[in-house]
């Protein structure tokens, strides 16, 4: 190792990750810069696995993304050629993407860009659709399809015309810092964040060429989709992360992520293999007439806001939303912010949390801290119905299970040549 | 049915009502109920449960609206009622802890940078590595938990030798460390008594009984039972001793423990004797041995405690801190024939008690006989009763007549060898209306020749009496004082003191030299530790922390659970893996 420690190593991984310069590049069809995808091929959440094993949300995601690609006509007939193998299955994270909650990404939808312009690594995630039926709950009627036409045909041609606009594209870590100080933690609240993007690309819209209608139904549908910076968080958290990891040393978290059945998380000196144990259920707050009885299994890439030191371990940055975490008030926001510090590192000066007396985000997510103590990171999430197409029913949190750092330090202890002897 | 309730324009946060739809699920004969803003997509979810009705058309997203399922309409009201109450109370009562609690030794240090004390409390089996955690992040330890083996208590105890720290305990009960109690401890007043003991239970008799009686305590240091076992051989206990020792705070030092291993015995007796102070020792179910110098001894915790508040009652029974603020002395010293002590007094039983303590201390045979009044007749020292018929026939006694007194003391003090004038002064009705005030200028004209001689001599006195009496005994003594006497609380006080004042005449190393010995022995992190409250890192039973905090020192509580859930081997894994 070129690092005379563990923690040495570690140093460099999380100044890899506060040095990162993540710009907002483009809005572009995902098979223009996820080659894998031209073809019958979907990108879903979390490690991968097979279609038996998937959610039923995360399977219905699947067959709306068929029927929008035309794959089929009718859900039987995608269903049908999804059982059948014909559709290639594979991680967003394998290919420089991520997706919030099932995470499916086929070739026409247009994925956000995000690039890291200290090295030049580039991060995709598709676009927020907004609450109510979407697929990335597993909804996948008219209204879905519809929708997603609409993305592809205006959204994201429109977003993408103001953003080229903007010489070098669009700075993410001045809205980030910017809206952490406005309790946004980027998981659960983007209100702040997804405000100033669109304070930042609305005059660029309006020069952007666009027919009437359309820039009508696009500022209408920003200004109507609260979490649409959700998105741009989780390509900026995955671009930051995939730099960090090119350390290759280490034991930080440079990913958290959990497809339904399984969480797996990748750490900085284990390269890109996931270490996996059961997914949790999450806990939280239900619409009425739903319980915890009819959650679907955690899910979704946005866990990766998690490894990059926001979403849940940044609750204290969000009094808006702390009562997902408990009914204690405030003082629970503090007590669980300062919990996920114990497996952290340190405290990321680009992120000063106010009402954390100004301290910076958690920064480096330490296997070895995590083992220690028992405390794994803690996820702030949406919560879906584990039938497909009723969609979110409440929102809460869930810990990642300790089982997949236990496995992830025994294969580092391999690396270092350490053994319990 | 379904009933539903639209509040126009009342935005409510979406995380609330969702906070609040549960708490009315619980209302009585309500079916289901749901509360949220009217939002397309929330009529959306309205629908999606079954709650949706015609009237949430009408809604706007600013509208707050509420669907009850119910059989009764007047569950409607309460429902409505209940939305009301919560939106106007909404302030949760936070159960935030004064204390910041953290679950690793990193976030206790960056919570509490300049900690100095780690105070143990768990399972004795993790209490030695938690402690030796604590030793190297150089934090002195208070090592509560029991069941801690004899090996790592020896281990732990050379560790903190060699790094100027302490560690009291383990199976330590009690301690307090400026004013502020740790463990199992007692509201007691500070003062200037020191204790030191390898018993919990111990100190706190000792302590709370000075404290009934008056006194206060400055510290409380446990060692730990097993302190004073040859295997351990008292490093805390030594250590202790030093700290108090050098502390300004404490004027007298207790020390208490069972009776030790001998040869450790011998070495813990020979640090009393260097410290400087008065000790008051118990060894628990030993017959107290005779009192040697500056160390007493006692046989039970009661005695002990009214010893030491005794020594602590006096004015100026810190010899050191006369002498150092005294030059005189210095040219005393050097006077090798200046040596010698004249109790000139008019109680007798006060001549003989002082007679008793000037033999007892200069190994002296007492003599049966006291001819003339001369209760101690030994070289160039006397102690002589001149309430004696020898010297009262033909004039009054001495309490009414001081004109004899006066004589001898004039004399006395122009005699070279004269190093300390012991004086009472039993005030009183039928007593001389103001014995001091006819001492004074006697005292002040002495103190002036022997200054004009390039000497100096020491006037120590006792008043016995009371602010009560006629003559009034702080008057009295203010008297005494301002004429340049030392006024000590009792006469066995007074006359230690001119025992001490001859023995540091005596001695051959000066004693600046033997303080700075002292001070160059790297106790330094200790010293520290108990020169301020202390700032600790509680590990273990959280009422600890809280009894700290409240009573002024700075405390973080680390919540500590095994390593790795008490999996060996991740744990070992853990610890090379760095």
């Amino acid at each position: 190792m070129n690092y005379q420690s563990i923690d040495e190593a570690n140093r460099a991984v999380i100044q890899k990750i506060v040095e990162a310069q993540p710009f907002l590049l483009d809005v572009v069809p995902a098979k223009e810069v996820i080659p894998e995808l031209n073809g019958k091929a979907l990108l879903h959440s979390g490690p991968s696995l097979k279609w038996e094993n998937m959610t039923n949300p995360m399977q219905g995601s699947c067959i709306g993304a068929t029927l929008f690609e035309g794959w089929a006509e009718t859900e039987e007939d995608a269903k049908k050629m999804l059982e059948s193998g014909e559709v290639t299955f594979m991680p967003c994270h394998s290919v420089d993407a991520v997706g919030p909650m099932g995470g499916i990404t086929s070739a026409n939808m247009p994925v956000l860009v995000v690039e890291n312009k200290v090295d030049g690594k580039r991060a995709y995630c598709n676009l927020n659709e907004g609450i109510g039926k979407v697929l990335r709950f597993g909804a996948y009627g008219e209204e879905v399809i519809n929708r997603l036409n609409w993305m592809k045909d205006v959204l994201g041609p429109a977003l993408s015309k103001a953003l080229k606009q903007i010489d070098g594209g669009l700075n993410v870590n001045v809205i980030v810092s910017k809206a952490i100080t406005m309790g946004d933690e980027f998981h659960q609240r983007n209100i702040a964040g997804s405000v100033l993007f669109m304070k930042e690309i609305v005059p660029y819209l309006l020069t952007a060429d666009l027919e009437e209608k359309a820039l009508q139904e696009v500022t209408k549908f920003l200004a109507d989709t609260d979490q649409f910076f959700l998105n741009i968080m989780m390509a900026t958290s995955k671009v930051t992360m995939d730099s960090a990891r090119t350390i290759e040393e280490g034991s930080v978290i440079t990913a958290l992520s959990r497809n339904g059945y399984e969480f797996g998380i990748k750490v900085s000196g284990l390269g890109d293999q996931w270490f996996t144990a059961p997914v949790n259920t999450p806990d939280g707050l239900y619409f009425s007439g739903y319980s915890s009885d009819q959650a679907c299994p955690d899910m979704g890439d946005s866990a990766i806001t998690e490894a990059y030191g926001v979403g849940g371990m940044a609750t204290v940055a969000a009094p808006g939303v702390v009562r997902f975490v408990g009914t204690g008030g405030f003082g629970d926001a503090v007590a669980t912010s300062d919990e996920m510090r114990e497996i952290c590192i340190d405290n990321n000066p680009n992120l000063s949390i106010p009402t954390w007396d100004f301290q910076g985000a958690c920064l480096g997510i330490d296997i070895r801290k995590v083992v220690e103590t028992g405390i794994t990171p803690i996820i702030n999430t949406g919560i879906a119905h584990k039938v497909a197409g009723i969609g979110q029913i409440g929102a809460g949190t869930v810990h990642a299970p300790l089982g997949c750092f236990e496995k992830a330090l025994e294969a580092l202890a391999e690396k270092y040549g350490v053994t319990a002897e | 049915m379904l009933y539903t309730v639209i509040k126009k324009n009342m935005y409510q946060d979406s995380v609330n009502l969702m906070l609040l739809t549960n708490h009315l699920s619980s209302t009585e004969g309500v079916d289901q109920v749901s509360v949220m803003m009217g939002t397309p997509a929330n009529i959306d979810i309205f629908k999606n449960s079954g709650l949706y009705t015609e009237q949430l058309d009408d809604a706007s997203p600013n509208d707050l609206c509420i669907v009850v399922d119910t059989d009764s309409e007047s569950v409607v009201d309460q429902v409505v009622e209940g939305v009301d109450d919560f939106v106007s109370n909404q302030s949760t009562q936070s159960k935030q802890s004064m204390i910041p609690i953290t679950r690793t030794w990193e976030m206790a240090q960056n919570k509490l940078s300049n900690a100095n004390l780690a105070v143990i409390s768990i399972a004795g089996e993790h209490a030695a590595s938690e402690a030796n955690k604590a030793l190297d992040r150089n934090l002195n330890v208070f090592l509560f938990s029991d069941n801690v083996p004899l090996d790592d208590e020896v281990q732990l105890k050379r560790k903190a030798q060699e790094k100027g720290l302490i560690v009291m305990g383990p199976d330590c009960g009690t301690g307090i460390l400026h004013e502020v109690p740790i463990a199992f401890a007692n509201v007691v007043e500070k003062g200037n008594i020191g204790v030191v003991g390898a018993s919990g239970t111990g100190i706190q008799e000792i302590t709370t009984i000075i404290a009934r009686k008056g006194g206060g305590i400055s510290q409380a240091i446990g060692t730990g039972g097993r302190d004073l076992s040859a295997d351990v051989g008292a490093i805390t206990a030594i250590k202790g001793l030093e700290v108090l020792a050098e502390d300004p705070a404490t004027e007298v030092i207790v020390f208490v423990s069972k009776p030790p291993a001998p040869e450790v015995r011998d070495k813990v007796v020979e640090v009393f004797k260097t410290l400087g102070k008065p000790v008051v020792a118990v060894f628990m179910g030993e017959k107290p041995r005779e009192d040697d110098d500056n160390v007493h001894y006692a046989w039970t915790l009661e005695e002990t405690a009214l010893k030491a508040l005794e020594f602590a009652g006096s004015r100026d029974a810190d010899l050191d801190q006369l002498i150092s603020e005294n030059d005189g002395f210095r040219k005393m010293k050097t006077n090798p024939e200046q040596r010698f002590i004249k109790g000139y007094y008019c109680g007798g039983t006060l001549a003989l008690e002082a007679a008793m303590i000037v033999e007892d201390a200069f190994n002296i045979d007492p003599s049966a006989e006291h001819p003339d009044g001369k209760m101690l007749e030994h070289g160039g020292t006397e102690i002589i009763d001149l309430g004696d018929d020898a010297y009262t026939q033909g004039r009054a006694h001495p309490m009414i007549d001081p004109a004899l007194r006066v004589e001898m003391v004039k004399k006395a003090a122009n005699n070279p060898e004269t190093a300390v004038i012991l004086l009472d002064n039993v005030v009183g009705y039928g007593g001389h209306e103001d014995m001091a005030g006819v001492f004074a200028p006697v005292i002040k004209e002495a103190k002036d020749q022997a200054e004009a001689d390039n000497r100096d001599i020491v006037f120590i006195a006792s008043v016995t009496g009371t602010e009560g009496d006629p003559q009034v005994y702080e008057e009295q003594v203010k008297k005494l004082e301002d004429a340049g006497a030392v006024v000590a609380a009792s006469n066995a006080q007074a006359t230690r003191l001119a025992v001490g004042i001859i023995s540091y005449l005596d001695s051959t190393e000066p004693f600046e030299q033997a303080n700075s010995n002292q001070a160059a022995n790297g106790t330094d992190a200790v010293k520290e530790l108990i020169s301020d409250k202390p700032r600790v890192i509680n590990i273990g039973l959280k009422g600890f922390a809280e009894t700290i905090r409240e009573n002024g020192g700075e405390v973080v509580q680390y919540q500590w659970a095994p390593i790795a859930g008490g999996n060996k081997r991740l744990a070992k894994i853990l610890e090379k893996l760095k």
